[in-house]
């Protein structure tokens, strides 16, 4: 009967309103006012990544986090999908995407496991200062690298009496000739026991008050360069498969072809590549959420307990409803932050919001996840433990919460300033 | 190097993991704002193809889909897998819903044939209508030998020797080409589409861009995307 009425009544007028309606064809990329659809490519990559999550990252995450031991198959998958240093740019052999769709993938990855998610970020990490300081020779020698062989790179800034405060680092770098003589130590160094060569920030101006801006130098670092001492992996709470170290510069020597652009750069490059990628860390984190948010839900429409399943208790499903409410914040936050700097402008203020935030709803919804699965959340058999132990870094690495605080004021009360 | 040609025809279908439901009026599913992807049984079949290209049995992958607009989605996805070129045989949304074995199989053989293709791989069903009838057709329509529910494929020059998965267990079976296959679960694992090749399909490939139109009943649509996709306009009866 229906169908006899639109044969008869509106051809014309249904083509019209499903081109209006329609909502499975891929709309062409939006130049104007707000957009939440991705492009085709967008979604192919989540899909891709999104897969390989589920089907391979999964089902060993938990025996990683077990044994601590590095997830070097997963890694190598991980480089073959093309999932590895998306930011490198096709000149170097890399994909040179920007940091919405890397952001879509690490989001993917991180629902799998964060340990994972973070050893393969602490590439991008390591890769970011050369991607927009890095000169040609350098780009091509040490970003050309990872794009042929599955090789991993790591970020050298904290220091063991250094973390939060960058301007008040000792490594120091001095010129001798040709040559720059690194002495110190570095700490928390993920990829550090892995990595083929580091970024390092180093301070080359010895003068006690020179600015932050102009004391400090960046430079490439290859791990086997002699002096170079690797210490211990170290046993952390959480996303335990990462490979953590403490790393010691013993009269490193390093030619000054890899310096970053020049005596004195460092500092701001170092800040540079934050900007780039504190929005994937932030997807990190709602990774991890939305994990924690949807195992806790499985559960909850399971589990029963005085005579009904669990949702149907509005203790608990306000509960899911909170935790929705965050992780959907926290990806708009992200989301927002990684396109304001593919637009090409700066981004420090959302970026520090959208780190600050997801890092925080990370860890509430991970330990509201425990609390649904009740004493089972709190048993090793059980996934969300781990989620609750892999958050709280998320609060801590790429700019503790206080530090995101203390630029998101400064950034927002700069716009009320004249 | 073979000369041997291998067409893949490509369903798109809705996602099996999507929750079905019934439209109100009861004439269908809901399929407006649900998610759609390549039929698993066709992924099992343009996987087979690549994976002769690889080995070098088959020179020219070709994926095949009929369909409205949305179904180039699934043909990029071929292509990402390792398909050479994509058609898509354009029938219009009022029309597709009509569209079933019977049509897709007469387009097949008349493809076939224009493409000079030696194998017909297909999956053996949709996942939406279960019909496991395109591929028997098509193998009728064109006069070749046919080996459904593949579990096992070998190229040996001019010969296909096929394993069926039958109710009775497993068949073994040698076709002399051209043949029609249609692949079954366990013929392979289909590999991901790594993100490199997501991109050079469907962005920068200039490919070659036809917009032929047999039938004659309606002009080519223009489409700005370069792909290495063809489109044919058809309308059947």
């Amino acid at each position: 009967m229906a169908a006899a009425l639109l044969r008869r009544g509106g051809r014309a007028l249904q083509g019209f309103w499903r081109s209006q309606h329609s909502k499975t064809e891929p709309k062409p990329e939006a130049l104007s006012g707000f957009n939440f659809e991705l492009t085709e490519q967008q979604k192919k990559f989540q899909d891709t990544a999104r897969k390989f999550a589920r089907e391979e990252i999964m089902p060993v995450a938990a025996e990683y986090d077990r044994t601590g031991e590095y997830p070097v198959p997963l890694i190598k998958r991980a480089w073959e999908l093309g999932l590895m240093n998306v930011h490198i740019p096709e000149s170097c052999g890399g994909l040179g995407l920007g940091s919405f769709d890397a952001c879509l993938i690490t989001e993917e990855l991180a629902y799998g496991c964060t340990g994972l998610q973070t050893a393969i970020e602490g590439n991008s990490l390591g890769q970011m200062p050369v991607i927009i300081a890095g000169n040609e020779q350098q780009r091509k020698k040490y970003l050309g690298r990872m794009t042929e062989q599955p090789l991993m790179c790591a970020y050298c800034v904290t220091e063991p009496g250094a973390g939060s405060d960058v301007a008040g680092l000792q490594t120091r770098a001095e010129k001798k000739g040709n040559e720059y003589v690194i002495n110190g130590q570095k700490m928390w160094i993920t990829n550090g026991g892995k990595a083929n060569w580091y970024f390092l920030l180093a301070r080359t101006d010895s003068d006690p008050k020179a600015p932050a801006s102009k004391a400090f130098t960046g430079f490439i670092v290859e791990a086997d360069t002699p002096g170079v001492q690797i210490g211990r992996k170290e046993i952390n709470m959480g996303q335990r498969c990462s490979d953590t170290r403490g790393i010691v510069f013993e009269n490193v020597i390093v030619p000054k072809e890899n310096v970053l652009l020049g005596e004195g750069a460092g500092f701001k490059i170092a800040m540079g590549a934050f900007d780039r990628t504190r929005p994937l860390v932030a997807a990190g984190a709602v990774g991890l959420a939305q994990r924690a948010l949807d195992e806790a839900t499985k559960y909850a429409l399971e589990r029963k307990t005085f005579g009904r399943h669990l949702v149907e208790h509005q203790a608990v499903s306000f509960l899911l409803a909170e935790m929705a409410m965050k992780v959907e914040l926290a990806r708009m936050a992200y989301q927002r932050a990684a396109w304001e700097v593919d637009m090409g402008r700066r981004n420090t203020y959302h970026a520090s919001i959208a780190k600050a935030f997801s890092g925080d709803i990370a860890n509430q919804v991970a330990s509201d996840a425990v609390q649904i699965f009740g004493g089972s959340g709190f048993n090793s058999e059980y996934p969300v433990e781990k989620l609750m132990r892999d958050a709280k870094i998320y609060q801590i690495y790429e700019g503790t919460a206080q530090i995101q605080r203390l630029i998101i004021a400064r950034e927002h009360i700069g716009k009320y300033k004249k | 190097m073979a000369e041997l040609r291998a067409l893949v025809g490509v369903k798109r279908v809705i996602d099996y993991a999507v929750k079905i439901r019934v439209k109100p009026d009861k004439t269908g599913v809901v399929t407006d704002g649900v998610k759609h992807s390549m039929n698993p049984f066709c992924e099992i079949a343009v996987e087979e193809a690549v994976r002769l290209k690889e080995k070098k049995l088959v020179k020219e992958v070709i994926a095949v889909s009929c369909g409205p607009k949305q179904c180039q989605e699934t043909l990029r996805t071929a292509l990402a897998m390792g398909a050479d070129r994509g058609i898509h045989v354009e029938v219009p949304e009022s029309e597709a819903e009509r569209l079933g074995p019977l049509q897709v199989s007469r387009v097949l053989t008349a493809l076939a044939q224009k493409e000079k293709a030696g194998l017909v791989l297909l999956g053996k069903q949709a996942i939406d209508d279960d019909c496991n009838q395109t591929g028997q057709m098509t193998a009728a329509m064109l006069d070749w030998p046919q080996g459904t529910f593949a579990s096992k494929l070998t190229l040996e020059g001019d010969k296909v020797t096929v394993e069926r998965e039958i109710d009775g267990g497993l068949e073994t079976i040698r076709l002399k080409l051209p043949a029609v296959v249609t692949a079954d679960l366990r013929l392979n694992e289909p590999r991901y589409a790594t993100l490199p090749n997501i991109m050079r399909r469907t962005t920068r490939q200039p490919g070659r861009w036809e917009a032929t139109n047999p039938s004659l009943h309606r002009p080519p649509s223009v489409v700005l995307q370069p792909l290495p996709v063809q489109v044919y306009h058809c309308t059947y009866s």
